[in-house]
């Protein structure tokens, strides 16, 4: 990738993080863990690899996500916002009576969101819906999934891992957001996924694995991933749950965590200090 | 360790516990006297309190992962070697992502597992719609053997999982989120399942309610008979299945209208219930059903969303105004009955 289109890919995901920060921040409680760990992968999807603007919003033939681990909502409504599907401010009404933007992603209330997730297990299966729709009327397009590694253990993960290889959906593009960590604690103990690499390419999926915080990294793993022609591929990002906020990166206590006044404020510091660096 | 049956108890403060965790102190009692109690969950030891058990019993609490579906297929086979399980997810997921499992391997096999189900009806207001349950109520209802309970607050809760252990076969308990206010002064009102608690005397309207609709009827009640001069019985249906017959005949002979309040669909739940009872007696009587109608609730807090939907005292109040409104005679003239 040149220097400048990772610079700009850089710039925008520090934005995203900032932005979920600050609009979870505001309400004081909400999933930074989940949201902050797929921000990399959000932003080479919208900002690098997505046929998806405001402009084609309507349009049969773009570009679709399911973001079926649905509590990360916050951080698709960060890029969404910088995409300009909606004014930022919007990001601030995040959870408040009235808003477009709850806590789980909702396609009838949010511009730009394609499914309405929060019930963990489900999109996968949609995804596959509209992958086979989209071949069905020849559209060259994508679809791209994200699933949390504890989804992972709802059934019917794996009964939509059967069809997709037996539909041979080459259209679709799965990540597992393997932070690791489910709510009750890490996912080895809770319910091990071993060697999940294994069991998807045991269900005949093309299977990849990279640095889920690696901008460049995931860009090369989707570009590999249109390579494939006759099956679906799934993209295992190695991710840290809350990444990029010190308050709560890689602890268990993120996946849906209350923070005061002066913790959101030393978190904004510190992104907006890493911001500037940049720049 | 406090007694757990019997009548002078009353250990839970529910103005600082949430009925969750009341629930889950009083599973870990039930556990301490009773070897055959476990637990089990998907991933929501910490959020419904079921962990609080664990922690107690660490070899005794199975946390099956995200797997709804597969959690209430193992409490079935638990319960079928004689244990009694405690499942807890969030209502949503019992009652919906897992409803077959729950129909065909607890209650065709009448197997005691009991489901504690919490975050009901719209205590989740702003995680969305999909976390929202207002059907959970018309779905267990609808499968046999299975006995049916909305307490009224975390002091109801803990009475209702203590009296489940005594039901042979399973038990749906919804309760809500957080610090729901509380009804009860003290345990002590002798609870019984499926024996309605008349909570208030009255002759012109009957409020029959269940859930965090009680407190609000109480409170419209009041209000009422300040307001209005009307005399307003209150009446906390906690048991939904098997519904208190009794009382509701009781309600219809002596003030001749009914008003259900509850948090969850008009369609199939506590009313539902309730308009059985009045449409099989025969007996004419004024009734409306205040709940959330055939529609999708929206986003926002809980408590907004409570008088968004006219379930606080007010709304109630303007409800029973209605049905005192109307043009109701004992006579037999269908001309102007309701
Ligand atoms: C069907 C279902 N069961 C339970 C939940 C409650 N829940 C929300 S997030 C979560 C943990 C998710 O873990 P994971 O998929 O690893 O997400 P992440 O770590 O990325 O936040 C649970 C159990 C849910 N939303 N849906
Ligand atoms: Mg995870």
């Amino acid at each position: 990738m040149e220097a400048e289109r990772l610079k700009r890919l850089e710039a925008a995901a520090r934005q995203v993080r900032y932005d979920i920060v600050e609009a979870i921040g505001n309400i004081g409680i909400g999933h930074f863990g989940g949201a902050l760990s797929i921000v990399e992968v959000l932003t080479v999807l919208y900002f690098s690899q997505m046929n998806a603007s405001p402009a084609n919003a309507k349009d049969p033939g773009r570009d679709k996500l399911v973001l079926s681990k649905g509590h990360a909502g916050p951080a698709l409504y960060a890029v969404l916002a910088q995409k300009g599907y909606f004014p930022r401010e919007t990001l601030f009404t995040l959870n408040q009576g009235g808003t477009s933007l709850p806590s789980h992603c909702d396609r009838n209330l949010t511009p730009g969101i394609d499914m309405t997730t929060g019930s963990l297990g489900q999109g996968l299966s949609v995804a596959i819906g509209m992958a086979l729709a989209d071949r069905m009327d020849g559209r060259k397009n994508r679809i791209f999934a994200i699933i949390g590694d504890g989804e992972s253990d709802e059934g019917q993960v794996w009964e939509a891992a059967m069809a997709a290889s037996q539909y041979g959906l080459s259209n679709l593009i799965a990540f597992t957001d393997y932070n690791k960590m489910n709510i009750d604690g890490l996912t080895s103990e809770i319910m091990n996924l071993d060697d999940l690499g294994a069991k998807w390419r045991a269900f005949n999926w093309n299977v990849l694995r990279t640095d889920g915080h690696d901008l460049e990294a995931i860009d090369r793993a989707i570009d590999a991933a249109r390579l494939e022609s006759d099956r679906p591929t799934m993209i295992i990002l190695d991710t840290i749950k809350g990444k990029g906020c010190s308050i709560a990166e890689g602890k268990l206590s993120s996946h849906n965590m209350a923070i005061s006044k002066e913790q959101k404020e030393k978190a904004l510091g510190e992104l907006s200090a890493a911001m500037g660096e940049l720049s | 360790m406090a007694e757990i049956t019997g009548t002078t108890w009353t250990c839970y403060d529910s103005n600082t516990m949430t009925q969750a965790e009341i629930y889950g102190r009083v599973l870990t009692e039930l556990g301490e006297k009773d070897p055959r109690v476990v637990g089990v969950t998907a991933d929501l030891a910490n959020s419904t309190k079921i962990g609080v058990f664990g922690k107690a019993f660490p070899d005794r609490l199975f946390n099956v992962g995200i797997a709804e579906q597969n959690l209430f297929g193992v409490a079935a086979g638990l319960a079928k070697s004689g244990l009694i399980p405690f499942a807890s997810t969030f209502a949503a997921f019992a009652s919906m992502r897992a409803a077959e499992q729950v129909r065909t391997d607890i209650c065709y096999q009448n197997l005691p597992v009991k489901i504690i189900a919490t975050h009901a009806g719209v205590a989740f207001g702003q995680a969305g719609t999909t976390h929202h349950c207002l059907e959970d109520i018309a779905i267990m209802r609808a499968f046999p053997n299975m006995t049916v309970i909305v307490p009224a607050d975390g002091i109801e809760t803990a009475n209702a999982v203590r009296a489940s252990m005594d039901i042979p076969g399973p038990v749906y308990i919804r309760v809500g989120r957080g610090f729901e206010p509380k009804f009860h002064a003290s345990e002590d009102y002798g609870f019984r399942v499926g024996k309605a608690q008349r909570f208030r005397e009255g002759t012109d309207l009957t409020i029959i309610a269940c859930g965090i609709a009680v407190l609000q009827a109480a409170e419209a009640a009041k209000l009422l008979a300040a307001s209005d001069g009307l005399s307003i019985r209150v009446v906390n249906m906690h048991t939904i299945k098997p519904i208190d017959r009794e009382e509701v005949l009781a309600a219809i002979r002596e003030t001749r209208r009914i008003l259900t309040v509850e948090e969850h669909s008009v369609i199939g739940g506590l009313g539902g219930a309730v308009a059985d009872v009045i449409a099989e007696s025969g007996k004419g009587c004024a009734f409306s059903k205040l709940g959330f109608n055939d529609e999708f609730s929206v986003v926002g807090y809980p408590e907004d969303l409570y008088s968004h939907y006219r379930l606080d005292a007010n709304g109630i109040a303007d409800a029973v105004r209605a049905i005192m409104g109307r043009d109701f005679e004992e006579d037999e003239s269908w001309e102007d009955e309701v």
